[in-house]
């Protein structure tokens, strides 16, 4: 196992220390009262980062008319003139209006998506097992092979794939999606829930091994469990790479199987000056993304953090 | 069969088409693991593959066989029907269209990765035991999360360009007509586009750098800090003697993972102005001479270009941790 360790260039990212005692926290603390300077600065520069994202936030609620006559920034003026008008008008043309349907394309999103997801967890996670705990011949090699293939950029995959793909008969369908995403996911996520199994104490699998337990039992009983936050992580990674994808999905997809990323870009490109539908859709395509970022954020940073280790 | 392979517009099948997918990928899984734990005393081979064999399958055919394929059609003309060596490469290297391509993507790589890893490093130092650290962070960290596609579309929201006269829509000619001076359409202009773009991927990047660079700040030692204050060091000297050498691993980690990154947007610029105005870059080059151009052979050879530039940056990355690791 020493050689995959030593080629692994896998640096350890320090996590942020957790368990820090109370006179760290209290000193801490004081610190913080330090320097009030830092932290307005850090707050400003923070909302000036979000200022873009609330300008097409507002604009999506804002009239028609509005959008093209004045900039976002004039609501606020309004408002205290008691002008200000604000609907779900956008969001209705753009979810349901005959030009643009997103809803159907939402629904899309939804069904390229959570195979995307959970077969390529599934086949990195039985995959990180036996390159973890089944001690067979060629492991090393192999497991460095996967490894190495994160590097291949896929653009360099995906013509290739697709003329399989019509060979097969199966182009533009939702299968064809499903495959593509699963295998380029594979390379960092078996190598992600590997050094997450690693992590398991040795002991805990020769354990129950001894106690006549076999491999598909250990995996189940064992490190199955074990392995959860781990399985978050790299599930809403994966979830988030999926659901904004445009590449993979306009390459291998059909209109009939589009999802909202390739939909949007494509309002922009034709109807590029249509503000009011254009920013609504935009919001309409990052919704889901936005909940499950900032209901899972602990668990995607934890993702992030793992994943960066990658060559 | 037909059945399963295309659900047309109708959204009950295609739900039902999703779980049947993942109905029928869980039973062959259950498969394999019966298969697996089905023998008394199974050897190893048999026990190792059962769990790999899945995904080196997938690997196989999904990965290693494309890319194969990829570099063989590049030596090939562009209906990947006749051998012509490296002429596709040739093209790519003497065309003023595709220079300028490699031109905007070596701009790219050299300055993108560079201004967000440093704005991640300078906020994550700003940030660090500040009040409202935890807000402050997930505000600048939040355009992970969304799209490039999303991402483009708010910031070509930003500059969008209204005749001087006329009341301004985008905030950054609002700014410059505020200032007193003319509207600007942004985007139509070069090399000045190209750097307009970058801004976008690196309000999304400059989040992911802040992340990583702050947790490896909070793993430095307390007593390290503690000693160097001792002997009199603090401000400016604190951050270039003390922080960036004690988190150079993981600066070189988010340069390099940036940088591979960049090679291979091409959301980004496909929404903003889609390769108009001299902006293009050989990630959205290598899609256009496929599936517009219909030149087979010179989108692959731009496809292996792509990996090819990769590996030095790869190479350093692994350097860079073997000397890391050397130290410790």
């Amino acid at each position: 196992m020493s050689t995959v360790e030593a080629a692994t260039p896998a640096p350890e990212v320090p996590r942020p220390a957790r368990s820090s005692s109370m006179g760290d926290r209290a000193r801490k603390a004081r610190k913080a009262l330090s320097n009030p300077w830092a932290s307005t600065l850090a707050v400003v520069i923070a909302i000036l980062w979000t200022i873009p994202t609330i300008g097409l936030l507002i604009t999506s609620f804002r009239p028609e008319l509005d959008v093209r006559r004045s900039g976002w920034w004039t609501v606020f003026g309004d408002a205290l003139a008691g002008e200000g008008v604000f609907s779900l008008r956008n969001y209705e043309t753009a979810l349901f209006g005959g030009s643009t349907d997103l809803a159907t394309y939402f629904v899309n999103s939804f069904v390229v998506t959570l195979p995307a997801v959970f077969i390529p967890v599934t086949v990195a996670l039985l995959a990180a097992y036996g390159f973890a705990w089944v001690d067979f011949k060629g492991r090393d090699f192999l497991f460095i092979a996967v490894f190495a293939l994160q590097i291949v950029p896929i653009q360099i995959t995906l013509v290739p794939l697709l003329t399989a793909y019509v060979d097969l008969g199966v182009n533009g369908t939702f299968w064809a999606i499903w495959l593509s995403h699963s295998a380029f996911a594979l390379p960092l996520a078996t190598f992600l829930l590997h050094n997450f199994m690693k992590d398991i104490p040795a002991s805990l699998v020769e354990a129950a091994r001894m106690d006549g337990a076999g491999h598909v039992q250990v995996f189940f009983r064992v490190v199955l469990p074990l392995l959860t936050p781990a399985l978050a992580a790299f599930g809403i990674f994966q979830f988030l790479w999926v659901w904004n994808d445009l590449l993979v999905a306009l390459i291998m997809g059909k209109p009939d199987t589009f999802p909202l990323t390739v939909r949007v870009a494509e309002l922009a490109g034709s109807r590029g000056g249509d503000w009011h539908v254009l920013s609504a859709g935009a919001f309409i395509s990052m919704i889901v993304p936005l909940i499950v970022f900032l209901s899972l954020q602990r668990y995607f940073v934890r993702g992030l953090l793992a994943g960066s280790v990658k060559g | 069969m037909d059945w399963l392979l295309h659900a047309g517009d109708d959204p009950g099948h295609k739900l039902l088409l999703m779980l049947v997918g993942i109905a029928l990928f869980v039973a062959l899984m259950g498969i394999i693991l019966f298969v697996v734990d089905r023998p008394r005393n199974p050897p190893r081979w048999f026990v190792g593959f059962g769990f790999t064999g899945a995904a080196l399958l997938l690997l196989l055919l999904g990965l290693v066989y494309p890319a194969v394929r990829t570099i063989v059609n590049s030596f090939m003309n562009r209906n990947s029907t006749g051998f012509i060596g490296l002429d596709n490469y040739v093209r790519a290297f003497t065309e003023p269209q595709f220079l300028l391509v490699l031109g905007n993507t070596a701009l790219w790589v050299l300055v993108a990765p560079i201004v967000a890893t440093f704005a991640g490093l300078a906020y994550a130092y700003l940030v660090d035991k500040s009040r409202f650290e935890a807000l402050a962070k997930g505000l600048v960290f939040l355009p992970m999360a969304i799209s490039m596609v999303g991402a483009s579309i708010i910031w070509k929201f930003v500059y969008e360009f209204k005749p001087a006269g006329v009341d301004q829509t985008g905030l950054l000619n609002q700014f410059i007509v505020w200032l007193g001076g003319e509207p600007q359409q942004f985007l139509l202009s070069r090399p000045l586009n190209t750097f307009l773009i970058m801004v976008v991927f690196i309000w999304i990047q400059a989040g992911f750098a802040m992340t990583l660079l702050s947790a490896s700040i909070k793993a430095i030692p307390d007593d390290i800090i503690e000693a160097a204050r001792l002997d009199g060091v603090s401000g400016l000297g604190m951050f270039w003697r003390i922080t960036i050498p004690s988190i150079r691993p993981a600066l070189v980690v988010v340069l390099t993972t940036i940088a591979m990154t960049t090679l291979k947007t091409f959301d980004i610029v496909r929404t903003m102005t889609a390769g108009q105005y001299g902006t293009s870059i050989v990630a959205l080059e290598f899609y256009d001479q496929r599936f517009r151009q219909g030149d087979a052979g010179l989108s692959a050879a731009l496809a292996v270009l792509l990996f090819v530039i990769v590996i030095p940056v790869i190479i350093y990355n692994v350097r860079q941790q073997r000397l890391s690791e050397e130290v410790r």
